[in-house]
């Protein structure tokens, strides 16, 4: 039976950053997701802030490689051809003894490496963020936060890794692990891994996977976010990431700019004991309103048009990023909150490097791809561009989600890319994702993505086993032409 | 297809009917159900049925060129309409145009309501074209959201294909939908309505399990001591219809009483407000048809 390497467990953005860093490296490598699509973890839910490093302590990993992640992570989106926009960002003061606190975040970051800090004026912020509520006096700029996509991000990771070598197990629940020296036998629900060492970024449930190998000093604990997505015609409502001051647990109800252009309220920060309660409730809505209009004043409810919730896996106040002595061969990445998905890349990094010094050889490879080719979406694409893309292939202009003007070509591109779910071709594409929530395109796509993957339509799934779309057909035949 | 046919019938001899979809028809095409027609063609006609008396009338036309699978992406002030269809992204301008893109409906997700995001919620409408066109079911068990009419004809069709619909949730004090619906739908299937009562929690973390269930006071506030809960795999929502008219916006056209802010740009139809019967929406665009004709001739 096959050795492996390297099995990472969990095929979120950490997982899928280790995985691609180490592709570069002659090993074998597999990576193990639970779900049916890689991201349908914590790493969906995310923000998709990419954070400057403020509000991190200086001392720590997270404040560390925060910084150095907001650095990578411009070549890396680069390198696999993910939007990156560098939006910046304003942390507000509303009295004096905020604008004292803001002095002394920016001399903290600074500490750090963070660039290019200026505590800017009512005057300033009147004239690049007139939406911004009067009552702020003051707020600390820091011109490289950005914004990305997070799920994209984890699939241009994944493709990538692919590409390069590694292999992505789906649907691959592991249920228990036996250091059997000097290797680590995975038992898994699609059978059994071998392998010389174990990266654990398995998110909400690392705890449960290290105590399997006796390693339990730390315990998840899931802290709930709230998140409000807004209308996207209400896109220019804000020109930067507004925050408010940091409280110890969170960074507060932020005003964001997603990558897909619609601005989002959120998120709340509430500790829960169920790793599966992604619910979202009548006061989380009510405190992020209240304090997103606290911050930009003409936010209303009628703007409200979607909403989430996710759980930031906390294992404490800092990352823990490890090898485990205890048991040689295992690393635990775990308790991956914010900054994670800034960190991501450098996070890779650290990980390698602990490889290394835990003995693991690592030898480059002769050829690594590091470019991923660029996903063509029409709704991103000026009407000339728009127009070549159509005439080199029809099915370009074979529109199915009208909202977001996705072709027919876009959603088979996406299945071909590894979408197996409605939700991964949401997420891929941003058909269904649109003003009428996927009314007008659900058949079409069901049944696109029923022929693409050669299953009956009554088999498709919103994001895997359970979440059937539908119940039964009526047609005697199983399948039914697109 | 009525403001087109119109539209010719008062001297207009140069016409394009854009149309997204593969055939012709609109929404009428999944409305299986009679009742269209009875004030226009004296007769209760299906849905399709009703469409193919204006698809006949337009093939008859051979001055209406139809383009169907054809979306408008974008449209200006001054009547330039860009459309993509597969294998081509067109640009044409027009003397008027004449916007009759219908509406959509009123998502879970454009109100809060609290709970998980499950499988098995369905706008209304979305589950009339899986059953109707399709052939699948979406549910087994259904709790309907609202009382507008496609809530309670969707009641209907779910108890007629043997699936149970356990309550419609209203919270008005009286349905928003036809009286004749609610006879031929509600009362005649035994389907349990509960007005001023709106959905409090949606349960389930694949699939929806349950809903709860709560009575509203005067001011739409819950009454907390009156929370039951029903076992459910289904949530219909019909809570209400939205006019599509996201182009005339993009083309900075304002919708004023009865016509546009721009001459030469018309709306009609659904796309304009939201009408109760076919009938009505025939006669708006019959007369549409001819305001544009008479613009044209007046240019």
């Amino acid at each position: 039976m096959k050795i492996y390497d390297v099995v990472i467990i969990g095929a979120g953005v950490i997982g899928t950053s280790i995985a691609r860093d180490l592709a570069r490296y002659k090993l074998d490598i597999a990576l193990l997701e639970k779900e049916e699509e890689p991201a349908f973890g914590v790493s969906k839910s995310n923000s998709g802030i990419i954070h400057p490093g403020i509000q991190n302590s200086p001392s720590s990993l997270k404040g560390r490689l925060c910084v150095q992640g907001n650095f990578l992570i411009r070549s890396l989106s680069k390198e696999l051809n993910i939007d990156f926009k560098e939006s910046g960002e304003l942390v507000v003061a509303f009295n004096e003894e905020e604008t004292r606190e803001l002095l002394r975040l920016k001399k903290e970051a600074e500490s750090l490496g963070v660039p290019a800090l200026e505590i800017v004026d009512k005057t300033w912020l009147r004239q690049n963020e007139p939406n911004l509520s009067a009552e702020v006096v003051a707020a600390l700029y820091a011109p490289t936060a950005g914004i990305i996509s997070p799920y994209r991000l984890v699939y241009g990771l994944a493709e990538n890794a692919v590409k390069n070598g590694v292999e992505i197990f789906t649907e691959t629940k592991v249920e228990n692990i036996i250091y059997s020296k000097p290797n680590f036998e995975i038992f898994s629900s699609k059978g059994l891994f071998r392998s010389r060492y174990v990266i654990n970024s398995a998110g909400l449930f690392a705890d449960e996977i290290s105590k399997m190998l006796g390693v339990d000093y730390f315990k998840i604990r899931p802290r709930k976010g709230e998140e409000f997505i807004l209308d996207k015609k209400k896109e220019n409502l804000t020109h930067h990431l507004i925050l408010p001051l940091p409280s110890k647990t969170s960074k507060g109800v932020i005003i964001i700019k997603t990558a897909d252009g619609n601005p989002m309220i959120g998120p709340t920060a509430e500790d829960i004991e169920d790793k599966e309660d992604l619910s979202t409730s009548d006061s989380g809505f009510n405190k992020v309103l209240s304090s997103a209009r606290r911050l930009v004043p003409s936010i209303n409810d009628k703007d409200i048009i979607a909403y989430f919730a996710g759980l930031r896996p906390v294992a404490g106040d800092d990352f823990i990023i490890k090898h485990e002595n205890k048991v040689p061969g295992f690393i635990n990445v775990v308790g991956i909150q914010s900054p994670g998905l800034t960190a991501s890349p450098a996070i890779a990094l650290l990980v390698t490097s602990i490889l290394k010094d835990s003995g693991q050889a690592l030898k480059k490879k002769f050829i690594f791809h590091a470019h991923r080719k660029k996903t063509m979406h029409l709704f991103q694409s000026p009407l000339l561009k728009a127009k070549k893309l159509i005439k080199k292939d029809p099915s370009y202009g074979d529109i199915v989600c009208r909202c977001e003007m996705v072709s027919a070509k876009e959603i088979r591109d996406a299945v071909k890319q590894g979408a197996k779910t409605m939700d991964g071709i949401k997420f891929r594409t941003r058909a269904q994702a649109g003003r009428c929530h996927g009314s007008f395109c659900t058949t079409r796509i069901m049944k696109i993505l029923a022929e693409e993957r050669k299953i009956p339509v009554i088999s498709v799934t919103k994001r895997g086993k359970g979440s059937e779309i539908v119940k039964e057909s009526r047609f005697c035949f199983s399948e039914q032409k697109e | 297809m009525a403001a087109a046919v119109s539209a010719h019938e008062n001297g207009v001899k140069d016409i394009l009917l854009i149309e997204r979809d593969q055939y012709l028809g609109g929404i009428l095409n999944q409305c299986i159900h009679t009742g269209f027609g009875i004030n226009y063609f004296k007769e209760a006609l299906t849905g399709p049925e009703y469409a193919g008396r204006f698809i006949e009338k337009v093939r008859n036309t051979p001055d209406i060129e139809v383009s169907l699978k054809s979306i408008a992406v974008k449209l200006t002030s001054d009547r330039i309409v860009t459309f993509l269809k597969p294998g081509k992204l067109e640009t044409v301008k027009a003397r008027a145009v004449i916007m009759a893109t219908g509406c959509r409906e009123k998502t879970r997700e454009m109100t809060h309501i609290q709970g998980s995001r499950p499988a098995g919620i369905f706008s209304a409408g979305l589950a009339q074209k899986l059953i109707n066109i399709e052939g699948l079911l979406p549910g087994k068990e259904v709790v309907v959201v609202g009382s507008g009419d496609v809530g309670l004809i969707m009641a209907r069709r779910f108890v007629m294909e043997g699936a149970k619909v356990k309550a419609i949730i209203e919270i008005q004090k009286e349905t928003r939908g036809l009286l004749r619906n609610m006879v031929q739908c509600v009362e005649d299937f035994d389907i349990p309505v509960y007005f001023n009562h709106k959905i409090s929690r949606i349960f389930g973390d694949s699939r929806v399990e349950k809903v709860s269930v709560v009575r509203v006071d005067n001011d739409f506030n819950e009454v907390p001591a009156s929370l039951f809960e029903i076992q459910c795999d289904t949530i219909l929502m019909s809570v209400g219809l939205i006019p599509e008219n996201e182009l005339i916006e993009m083309a900075g056209v304002r919708i004023e009483e009865d016509r546009t802010s721009v001459p030469g740009i018309f709306v009609c139809g659904n796309s304009f407000k939201i009408y109760d019967i076919v009938d009505a929406v025939t006669e708006d665009s019959f007369l549409t048809g001819k305001l544009a004709a008479n613009y044209i001739a007046s240019q």
